[in-house]
């Protein structure tokens, strides 16, 4: 291996100018003669538009422009990715997601107008001009009296709030059933996946520019995906041809999914730029982050796990209410479908596993994928229910789950929720979690926590992720109306040094470091030799963006194959400078040589002859060093991963603390494990988050109540124990290249059912008849169960 | 949010209820009104300044008296627009019945705020809802009953004794 490569844990270069305060974020481009764009939003969650009246706004001083829904009647809307068929045969119900609110406001934060000015400030005061006669209706907001449609319609042409009624898998549903009633045993559970705000540091901004004299426009925003935005704006929503948009993604500050999206604003400023000739920037207010950004799971579930007497699994069988919010946004319909339904096998050999999910139109925000995206409720609601099942039985929680493991030697292994996993060993992650978690010492640790009043509990947890997403022949039989694969360009300079331009998006992955470890790896040259180009649609191929713990799997197999491709051409362009056949060379540690002989080339002096290629056989050869490669997998990738827990209780007021936090993880092979270690650390810091802090409320009146971060609860870093993080019980991805599975979300997926399995252990073992706590498990929750 | 209380107020049932329609009264009586014009069959349209938690705003609005037993019962309906703050809007269920030595006045108060003021002040708002019902009826209370002082100081006269609502009515 040499400096640098694959498995090194190289510090991450970009740091530099983050932690230097040198990072440019969207807000900070200010190019000449900006205009400043600033949204009107309803203050009710439904409402009747009955008029805008933009008049005294557009006399305020400073207006150059005002936008109302009428305005964009004529242009598409913005589209869901993808079609779910419900059990019926029915297709999904998606009603217009309009640029600006047309006829009805749909929740708090809505926008339907929007001013454009010469300062911020001048668009501020405007919005307040602006007198609008917008009719309170009543909100649809609980997802059950929604789906029972006695109450409002979110959207009155779909004459119903149900998006889809989906079965997974439906032809198992009667087995199951049936499974269900003969079994000796069943355990029931009924839970919520509390609704997020994901909350990245950075708020959305974005920057529309329009050159009259090309007629090219720009669109400078934060996204995760700023090739999925420059499609959807082209194809979907203003039908600027795509040769003719450049969408450009620079540092962005965290996304977690929730910039994943094309959202109305990026194509309001387009528009208006074109329509004032002038660059039109828009920065979301936090309070505008915590009303418009897509939000996060928001599931209502019933979970039903039937075993034998001794705890072999016989069936899962699964009802969830998704929320979807007001409109669908882009990834809204697969993530509580496929990203969900697909993972309620778990890592268990139980042999029938059916799931229910409708999805209900509520007068809230859009809730879409949030890190981890599905396979956290998956996750949750698996772990939450094995534990009551293993305490109903009597069983050891980590002995219930090796009892129903899918063990090493069955991979390629076909789980009853349809998907084939490639490869894992849980036993060994949970052989790993014993020791490493001291599980044995527990009850010494208990004994002592007990001396100083204090119940302790402990959580453990498995789990199993999808990620890697692709395959697109799989997702499109799905229903994925793009197709998931991603793209790279290796361009070797003419001095040796290397341009990678990739489609996914680095927005705190660590991209910058981790993909040149890559190429370094292969082509035995020194990894600061080679950069990455990345967020800017005019460099890179092409790309389908960073979501899904995807970009190393699938954009870093696009670097290996692009890669591959050059060492073949310098094989080719080496044979001709030594004067042999390129099958006679060998290429090591960046070196090229005539095998069996002393004779050789370096690879920078093969870079420089093809750009100079004075004495090329240019029939068969062509001058440059640059190769692209698109890369589709043929599987998803199957993270997996063995946590535990440790909590105390305070029994006089429900306060939890969490006193260890153990995460074994199999990503298989690992590029950076110094990043890698990051990945996981935040992911279970958010994880926690959800678990202990954080959760997302309306009103019956659909207003926002925790709107702010003084009412939303985020976690600190007082919040958050001593993180041990373990990722060298690896099995190898057995599809892709590189064999690496993808560590993004596992943390986010792990934690929230290790705490609660934790908390509820704690009480149980306290003496208190607890068999479950809805998240956030916050004080007031724990102290209402102890105290029922 | 809802809440209920009821207040004693040592004045006869008629003065208690003509008080209440009238705009002066309700102008002296609502906390941070500025301005209250109209009538209680048309309506009134008012001005009050309020901060609520880290939300400052001026809120112009209605309010308006509807199902209204003569001497006995009505309900107080108010909705205000804030602007950027949001909005707020609430109803009062007032009854008022005799009691010895005066009137009892009971009232229900539902009350609900949107936008920034819900998204900001949603940890406070009810608290703060029923400081602001409680200011309300205290004031007009207040208004209704002679002050102590004031009792002292007309004792020997052969005026009547009133409040600073019966001063308003007299002038």
């Amino acid at each position: 291996m040499p400096d640098g490569g694959i498995g090194a844990p190289t510090k991450r270069r970009e740091d530099t100018r983050f932690l230097t305060g040198r990072g440019k974020y969207t807000d900070d481009f200010t190019p000449q003669n900006t205009s400043y764009c600033a949204f009107a939003r309803s203050q009710v969650a439904n409402g009747k538009i009955n008029s805008v009246d933009m008049s005294a706004a557009a006399e305020m001083p400073g207006v150059l422009a005002t936008f109302t829904g009428e305005d964009f009647v004529e242009v598409g809307g913005n589209p869901a990715g993808w079609a779910i068929v419900s059990r019926d045969g029915e297709p999904m119900k998606e009603p217009k997601r309009p640029v600006l609110a047309h006829g009805k406001v749909r929740h708090v934060g809505d926008a339907y107008a929007a001013v454009v000015a010469e300062t911020l400030e001048q668009a501020l005061d405007a919005v307040e001009a602006i007198e609008a006669d917008i009719e309170e209706l009543d909100a649809v907001i609980d997802m059950a009296s929604a789906v029972a449609g006695s109450g409002s319609l979110v959207h009155d042409e779909i004459e119903t709030n149900t998006c889809f009624d989906w079965g997974w898998i439906e032809d198992n549903r009667a087995a199951t059933d049936e499974a269900i009633k003969a079994a000796p045993h069943v355990t029931t559970l009924e839970l919520v996946n509390n609704r997020l705000v994901p909350n990245a540091l950075e708020p959305r901004a974005s920057i529309g520019e329009y050159d009259p004299g090309t007629g090219d426009y720009k669109l400078t925003t934060t996204s995760q995906n700023p090739h999925l935005s420059r499609l959807l704006i082209a194809a979907f929503v203003l039908g600027i041809p795509e040769n003719k948009l450049t969408v450009l993604a620079p540092d962005v500050g965290g996304g977690f999914g929730s910039k994943i999206y094309h959202y109305s604003e990026e194509a309001l400023v387009l528009a208006a730029a074109k329509k004032l000739g002038r660059p039109v920037k828009w920065t979301a207010t936090r309070t505008e982050s915590f009303l418009a950004d897509a939000h996060g799971r928001d599931h209502v579930t019933k979970i039903e796990l039937a075993t034998e007497k001794d705890g072999t699994f016989i069936a899962f069988r699964t009802e969830t209410m998704a929320n979807v919010g007001a409109y669908l946004s882009n990834f809204a319909t697969v993530t509580p479908t496929f990203l969900h339904g697909t993972l309620m096998a778990g890592n268990y050999t139980v042999p029938n596993v059916y799931v229910n999910v409708k999805a209900v139109f509520t007068n809230t925000a859009p809730v879409d994928a949030y890190r981890g995206a599905g396979r956290p409720e998956a996750t949750y609601s698996l772990e939450r229910v094995i534990d009551k099942c293993a305490r109903e039985l009597g069983m050891d929680p980590v002995e219930i789950r090796r009892k129903n493991f899918i063990k090493k030697d069955q991979y390629p292994y076909a789980s009853a929720a349809g998907l084939e996993y490639d490869s894992g060993d849980y036993d060994a992650l949970m052989d790993g979690l014993e020791k490493t978690a001291d599980l044995a010492g527990f009850e010494a640790r208990r004994a002592e926590s007990a001396k100083n009043g204090k119940l302790r509990g402990l959580g453990i947890n498995a789990y199993i992720e999808a990620c890697g997403i692709a395959p697109s022949n799989l997702v499109g039989i799905l229903g994925a109306r793009v197709g998931l694969y991603d793209a790279a360009t290796v361009r070797v300079n003419p001095t040796g040094n290397i341009s990678v331009m990739v489609g996914a998006h680095s927005h705190g992955q660590g991209h910058e470091t981790a993909f040149p470890q890559i190429v370094a790896d292969m082509l035995g040259v020194d990894a600061l030799s080679v950069d990455i180009v990345h967020g800017d649609t005019s460099k890179i191929p092409f790309g389908m963006g960073t979501y899904g713990s995807r970009s190393l799997a699938v954009c870093g197999s696009a670097v290996f194959r692009a890669t591959e491709k050059i060492i073949v051409k310098a094989t080719a362009i080496a044979a001709h400078m030594l004067e042999d056949k390129p099958e006679n060379i060998e290429f090591n540690d960046g070196v090229f040589s005539i095998k069996g002989t002393n004779k050789n080339v370096g690879f920078g002096d093969v870079a420089l002859k093809a750009y100079i290629p004075h004495d090329y056989p240019i029939e068969e050869l062509e001058p440059g060093l640059e190769e692209t490669a698109f890369y589709d997998p043929a599987n998803f990738t199957y993270p997996s991963g063995a946590y535990a827990s440790e909590v105390e209780v305070d029994p006089e007021t429900g306060k939890v603390t969490i006193c260890s936090m153990v995460a074994l993880d199999d990503f298989g092979v690992v590029v950076n494990p110094m990043i890698v270690t990051g990945q996981v650390q935040g992911g279970l810091a958010q994880g926690i988050g959800q678990a202990l802090l954080e959760n997302s409320v309306y009103d019956k009146n659909g207003q926002l109540l925790s709107g702010s971060l003084m009412d939303y609860a985020m976690p600190r870093a007082d919040d958050l124990p001593n993180l041990v993080v373990d990722h060298s019980h690896a099995t190898r991805c057995t599809h892709n290249p590189i064999g690496s599975k993808g560590c993004g979300e596992a943390g986010a997926i792990g934690s929230p059912p290790t705490i609660v399995n934790a908390v509820v252990d704690a009480l149980v073992r306290g003496g208190h008849d607890v068999d479950h706590i809805d998240m956030p498990v916050s004080p007031s929750r724990v102290w209402a169960a102890m105290n029922k | 949010m809802n809440l209920s209380d009821q207040r004693e107020i040592a004045a006869e049932r008629q003065t208690v209820w003509d008080a209440i329609l009238k705009p002066e009264v309700l102008k002296a009586c609502i906390p941070g009104c500025e301005e209250l014009t109209g009538s209680p069959e048309d309506g009134f349209e008012a001005v009050v300044v309020q901060k609520v938690g880290p939300v400052k705003a001026k809120f112009k609005g209605e309010v308006t008296i509807s199902d209204v037993v003569e001497g006995e019962s009505l309900r107080l309906s108010g909705q205000g627009k804030g602007g950027p703050a949001g909005f707020a809007s609430g109803s009062a269920d007032v009854r008022l019945s005799d009691i010895d030595g005066g009137t009892l006045l009971e009232y229900d108060v539902d009350a609900k705020v949107g936008g920034k003021l819900a998204q900001l002040g949603s940890r406070i708002i009810d608290g703060f809802a029923k400081k602001l019902a409680g200011q309300f009826f205290e004031r007009f209370q207040e208004g209704l009953e002679p002050e102590l002082e004031e009792v002292a100081e007309v004792a020997d006269q052969k005026e009547t004794k009133k409040g600073w609502i019966g001063r308003m009515f007299k002038s």
